[in-house]
């Protein structure tokens, strides 16, 4: 069973000069102890994603079809209070910026020990429990570095503490919006080795928001292609990664520079520009910037399936399939 | 976080140091003479002379400074002209007055400022927030003393609700604060408005950081990140501006202290330059000078306390 099951999902903004449509119809899931990336580049709406699975939007967003199912329960029908009991407890997340995540006037261990309000513990076993997770993260010496603020720990260190912070609870989905892009190669490293043990233990699904291809490569079993507001390609890593169906998927992966083996001073890159999501273009989203367009992509091509389990939209599949 | 206050109260040392001394220079630069003030128009040369060397006038003016420092520091602020008592004693027994004036006022209008701040930033562009912001720039802009009259005409005279004038009788601390009502509203209500609109924009800016949205993420309550993670941090530019508003504060107390004819430090400073009474300008100056770096580094002292990156020289 999917612990987070997506279907048909379109978010929007309202703006002066109309309605962005940020996501459209937008199917995925996460199944339970799996770690599912989203790849795509900047604006092709996979922070819109997140936002709209937790319920923490802009105030500007609206949702205007679909069902984020969680464990089987629409998050999107849900109260506000029956929101704010799953945030942290069941859903948690690491965000972007670690240099941004904790508050900067209160003790690492204050936070930590806040955050498990709804626990019912002593303030000396919350504590002890904050420590277990500052150990199990790999930061020496928790008990003295609970008393420390987040200024006095590194990035990569408060990282790992936002990592802690979410793992606690012990949740069943855990959210990550592109934790390692702030953090240098090494630690990027490190950091995947810890979520990836951490996740092994608890069992949690997770849903690991990238642009590195690398990084989804290395940790994650499925991956979610994402292009302006669409899912383009879905599948297992290794599927999408050695035999991309759509082209963006396959423009994506020749720009990676892990990928590149010719010695170049020039870096591949895919011409053009994102469709201007207020005055969105008829037919296939990605036509205007794919090398193999033709007369069929006037119209939107719909999920088809390109492999075991592997899913793309893209009219080649289907006329390969009918040749 | 020792170090930080035992570095923050030598800093003040050296700032009060400058400020006596360049204050004893605009006292020397006012036209007009202490000795003939003092002695009439009828005074003999010789008389002008034994009370110049007296009062050490004939000394060079870097001399006259170094005395006064070392005569401040023994408490000794000279003698007033007129009631040879001395001007300590004089200035100490006005300053509780003013002290307390602007210490009620900044407390009543630092909390309300601070509840409709806050108010008006989680309740952003709400009829209320527009409401408290229209108030706010229209009491910043209406001067101490329009309140000061103003209020004495209504509530004092028509309405006749408190009291017009004075300070109070001693010792019956219920008399006293019915005088201090209007007075501290006149000094007051304009950092209401102040303080409300800094709160609600500090207030604003931290609740858009990223770790109010860890916060939120975790599903804390919103009264908790409200008030224990966001205004936490928003509160620390108003400890500041609070600090540095105890001057201007000082300076509206001597319209409000002279409308209302309070006692304290505003009204005794008045007083003296009109009657040329050097000695006790200087030290009603010099007390002021005195509350005001005490209340900037009472502010640096709590804003330490509040934040540690400051502590720890971040």
């Amino acid at each position: 069973m999917a612990v987070l099951d997506i279907r048909g999902l379109s978010v929007g903004y309202s703006t002066p000069r109309g309605e962005l449509r940020a996501l459209r119809d937008v199917s995925m899931m996460v199944p339970e102890g799996k770690i599912v990336g989203i790849v795509g580049e900047s604006g092709c709406g996979k922070s819109t994603l997140i936002s709209a699975i937790i319920r923490l939007m802009a105030p500007n967003a609206r949702v205007g079809a679909g069902e984020v199912r969680f464990q089987g329960r629409d998050l999107l029908a849900e109260t506000e209070a029956q929101m704010r009991a799953l945030r942290g407890t069941q859903i948690s997340m690491v965000f972007q910026d670690p240099m941004q995540t904790h508050n900067p006037v209160l003790t690492v261990g204050r936070q930590m020990m806040d955050i498990q309000y709804r626990e019912r513990l002593s303030r000396a076993e919350k504590r002890q429990r904050a420590e277990r997770m500052l150990a199990l993260v790999g930061i020496p010496d928790p008990e003295a570095r609970l008393n420390q603020y987040p200024f006095e720990f590194s990035g990569g260190m408060r990282q790992r503490i936002a990592i802690a912070m979410a793992l606690m609870a012990k949740p069943a989905l855990l959210i990550a919006d592109e934790p390692t892009t702030a953090l240098d190669a090494t630690l990027e490293v490190e950091i995947i080795k810890r979520l990836r043990e951490l996740q092994d233990e608890i069992g949690c699904g997770v849903l690991f928001i990238s642009h590195h291809l690398g990084v989804i490569a290395e940790l994650c079993d499925e991956v979610v292609v994402m292009y302006a507001g669409e899912v383009v390609e879905t599948g297992s890593v290794r599927d999408v990664f050695h035999a991309p169906a759509h082209p963006y998927t396959r423009a994506l992966l020749e720009c990676d520079p892990g990928h590149i083996k010719v010695k170049t001073r020039v870096l591949p890159t895919i011409p053009g520009n994102i469709p201007d999501l207020v005055n969105l273009p008829g037919g296939c989203i990605f036509a205007d910037r794919c090398e193999r367009r033709h007369a069929a992509c006037a119209a939107r091509p719909a999920m088809a399936l390109a492999g075991d389990g592997q899913r793309a939209a893209c009219h080649l599949i289907t006329e390969r399939e009918t040749a | 976080m020792l170090s930080f206050i035992l570095k923050r109260i030598g800093l003040a040392a050296v700032i009060t140091v400058l400020a006596v001394s360049s204050l004893f220079l605009i006292v020397h630069m006012i036209p007009g003479d202490p000795v003939s003030t003092m002695l009439g128009p009828r005074a003999t040369p010789e008389m002008r002379a034994a009370l110049e060397a007296r009062m050490g006038l004939d000394q060079p003016l870097v001399v006259q400074i170094g005395l006064f420092f070392a005569n401040m520091l023994r408490g000794d602020l000279g003698m007033d002209v007129f009631s040879n008592r001395p001007v300590s004693e004089i200035v100490l027994g006005q300053v509780p007055y003013t002290l307390v004036l602007i210490l009620v006022s900044i407390t009543w209008s630092a909390v309300l400022g601070i509840a409709l701040g806050c108010y008006s930033a989680i309740h952003r562009n709400s009829l209320g927030d527009r409401l408290t912001g229209i108030l706010s720039v229209s009491v910043i802009a209406v001067p101490a003393f329009v309140v000061s009259l103003y209020s004495l005409l209504i509530f004092a005279v028509k309405l006749q609700w408190f009291p017009a004038i004075g300070a109070g009788d001693a010792g019956n601390w219920g008399d006293q604060l019915h005088h201090l009502v209007l007075p501290s509203l006149a000094i007051g209500l304009s950092w209401v408005g102040y303080i409300a609109r800094l709160v609600r924009a500090s207030m604003l800016e931290v609740m858009g950081e990223g770790h109010i949205r860890t916060a939120r993420a975790f599903g804390l309550p919103e009264r908790q990140i409200v008030f224990g993670y966001a205004l936490r941090l928003a509160i620390l530019p108003t400890v500041t501006v609070i600090g540095v508003g105890m001057g201007f504060l000082l300076s509206a107390a001597v319209f409000t202290e002279i409308v209302f004819s309070r006692p304290g430090l505003g009204k005794l400073v008045i007083d003296s330059i009109t009657t040329r009474n050097y000695p006790v300008v200087m030290g009603s100056v010099l007390f002021s000078t005195l509350i005001f770096v005490a209340s900037t580094t009472l502010a640096d002292i709590v804003n330490a306390i509040l934040d540690p990156r400051i502590r720890a020289g971040k």
